[in-house]
């Protein structure tokens, strides 16, 4: 999957097939490394904000957004422009919060969980919490420290996925961010 | 940017704080979507190479293959377009 330094019209598409297979992969060894599911949360997490730190880049280097002025409009650009990058889906954006620090995306489909079902033994298993990490790490990476977490959840029987942001504060702090 | 009789220095600084410096002929042209090209460089070949570390000189030869393109082109480029 190497890029060449001309892409031109070599197709980038890959197989969302392997990408549920990987992602489920890495899931359930994490769940036999760690025996628990707070421990697997935390490092799917983890994960997911080193990816986020990385992706930010790639993320501005090719979708050309200009700085946001605001929380609305960052909350716009990451459900309509970045997942629709990444995951080629378009949340909706609903329930801010009267000071306008916390909104919550709602997902239709959520294609990490194509097949998936959530056995009872895994009941507080965050099975998509990678997706929290990466939108933490890349808007601290943008100077802007949030909580992603995920308040429904298709697997769990409820109807939406809904992912609450909430902001937390701007880092004015110039020191490098590293990786976790 | 700055300017002197024998080189421009151009900066480009994303919105992750991350600068990005060429030092250029004065009367090269396409520097500014040179510096673009950069930082796409830098997001496939450094970024996605998981062992490579933020914050760490980078030492992968695929960017520095790409990189050294990049630079060839764009000299090409500038020599003969209009002044971006």
């Amino acid at each position: 999957m190497s890029r060449q330094a001309n892409r031109g019209t070599e197709s980038k598409k890959m197989s969302s097939e392997l990408f549920t297979l990987t992602y489920g992969a890495l899931v359930t060894q994490l769940c036999k490394d760690y025996e628990n599911d707070e421990d697997v949360n935390k490092q799917l997490d983890k994960m997911g904000y080193n990816i986020g730190v990385r992706l930010i880049e790639d993320f501005l280097a090719r979708s050309n957004v200009g700085k946001c002025h605001d929380f609305r409009e960052t909350a716009d650009v990451i459900a309509k422009v970045a997942f629709k990058m990444y995951l080629g889906i378009t949340p909706s954006i609903t329930n801010w919060s009267p000071a306008g620090d916390e909104f919550s995306l709602i997902l239709e489909n959520n294609p990490l969980v194509d097949f998936v079902e959530l056995p009872d033994n895994h009941s507080s298993l965050i099975y998509s919490n990678l997706l929290c990490g990466v939108l933490r790490g890349a808007l601290e990476m943008v100077q802007m420290a949030v909580e992603a977490k995920f308040v429904q959840d298709i697997l769990k029987g409820d109807g939406v996925t809904e992912i609450r942001m909430r902001f937390i504060r701007r880092i004015e702090d110039n020191l490098p961010v590293g990786e976790e | 940017m700055l300017e002197t009789d024998t080189f421009k220095l151009h900066c480009f600084q994303t919105l992750t704080g991350i600068k990005f410096v060429v030092l250029a002929d004065p009367r090269q042209a396409g520097i500014d979507s040179l510096l673009r090209k950069i930082y796409e460089i830098y997001s496939d070949f450094a970024l996605k190479n998981p062992f490579y570390s933020l914050e760490m000189p980078i030492r992968c030869e695929l960017f520095e293959q790409n990189l050294k393109l990049a630079l060839e082109v764009a000299e090409k480029a500038g020599t003969f377009g209009p002044g971006s």
